[in-house]
């Protein structure tokens, strides 16, 4: 008796704004998202010019492993959009290939993410130490968590959720697009990050 | 992007190797830049710089911002404009509390009555 409701514009574009239901959705979570990335950035400037002195990040921060970790996040950006690329081009294969080098250029970010983390501990810099301590956990911490949800959709997609290419390559590709729209910002926030938390100089 | 021809996908994967390049030449220029002690002022602005740079290039080129339609465009100045709000609120509030402690609002330091030690701060004395 009944017949399933197929939800419009989730593979092709809406005419009015030329956009698929996922597209316009996911750039109004990253809106939110500037929002909450924005505030934190704010509240590091408001500390910092109310502040007498400030420290100097790559005194106590390790430079050359934030550099490494700034390169293998671009890297993952770049093998991200490949894999959107090769979706387009009709290659389940290179997908995977692709996805997968992301997926690993995430776990290779943690790890060196918690090396730093280690040793921070190790010589007794926690988040009460200071204020610049406080905001550096904060800020890689949290976006760290946001590293660790792009590898659970990205992991999602590459294993049980690409059964969509054989039913609907069209949704599927356009899920692959917005997932790498979340994964590519992830990257934006980190080369802000880099620079702020670990090359200004201190006052 | 979501129309886009076989043929222009392969002319876009040449961009993109083009535009990791530039993001790890920019990446490594930021460090180098960072040892030359330009001081406070300066070596704030140059970061800023090249992170802004090697932001818009993953913006415009991996999130195709270069060529994408007005309505993102339109959610994006809706979000600057909000953020712009929201560090610019923060910043007037700072600014004025400044203000009040050091500028026009300040009480002058003759007004300010320091209590002793063993005198009543306030309230009746007998």
């Amino acid at each position: 008796m009944s017949a399933a409701i197929e939800i419009p514009y989730n593979s092709t574009e809406r005419p009015d704004t030329g956009l698929y239901n996922a597209k316009l959705g996911v750039w109004l979570f990253l809106s939110s998202e500037v929002m909450l990335f924005g505030a934190l950035f704010s509240t590091y400037v408001l500390l910092r010019t109310g502040s007498e002195t400030w420290e100097h990040g790559a005194q106590f921060l390790n430079v050359p492993l934030a550099t490494i970790n700034t390169l293998v996040l671009i890297i993952s950006s770049v093998t991200m959009v490949m894999s959107w690329a090769s979706l387009k081009m009709g290659s389940l294969g290179k997908f995977r290939l692709y996805l997968g080098l992301t997926i690993l250029c995430g776990a290779i970010f943690l790890v060196i993410k918690g090396f730093e983390y280690a040793h921070k501990f190790e010589v007794g810099l926690y988040p009460s130490t200071s204020t610049f301590m406080a905001l550096y956990f904060t800020m890689t911490g949290l976006h760290g968590l946001h590293v660790i949800g792009g590898m659970i959709v990205n992991s999602y997609l590459w294993g049980p959720g690409s059964r969509m290419w054989q039913t609907d390559p069209q949704r599927f590709t356009n899920r692959i697009e917005v997932a790498g729209l979340y994964w590519h910002f992830v990257d934006l926030v980190w080369i802000f990050l880099f620079p702020t938390l670990y090359l200004l100089p201190g006052k | 992007m979501n129309d886009t021809h076989h043929a222009d996908v392969e002319s876009h994967v040449g961009t993109y190797i083009k535009v990791f390049v530039a993001l790890a030449v920019g990446t490594l220029v930021t460090v180098l830049a960072s040892n030359l002690h330009l001081g406070i002022i300066l070596g704030i602005i140059v970061a800023l710089i090249i992170a802004t740079v090697k932001g818009s290039l993953v913006a415009g080129f991996f999130m195709h911002l270069v060529a994408e339609k007005k309505a993102i465009y339109w959610v994006l100045i809706l979000t600057a404009t909000f953020v712009v709000a929201m560090v610019g609120l923060i910043m007037f509030s700072h600014e004025d509390q400044q203000g009040r402690q050091q500028g026009i609002f300040a009480v002058p330091a003759a007004h300010v009555q320091v209590p002793q030690e063993g005198q009543p701060t306030g309230g009746h004395s007998e």
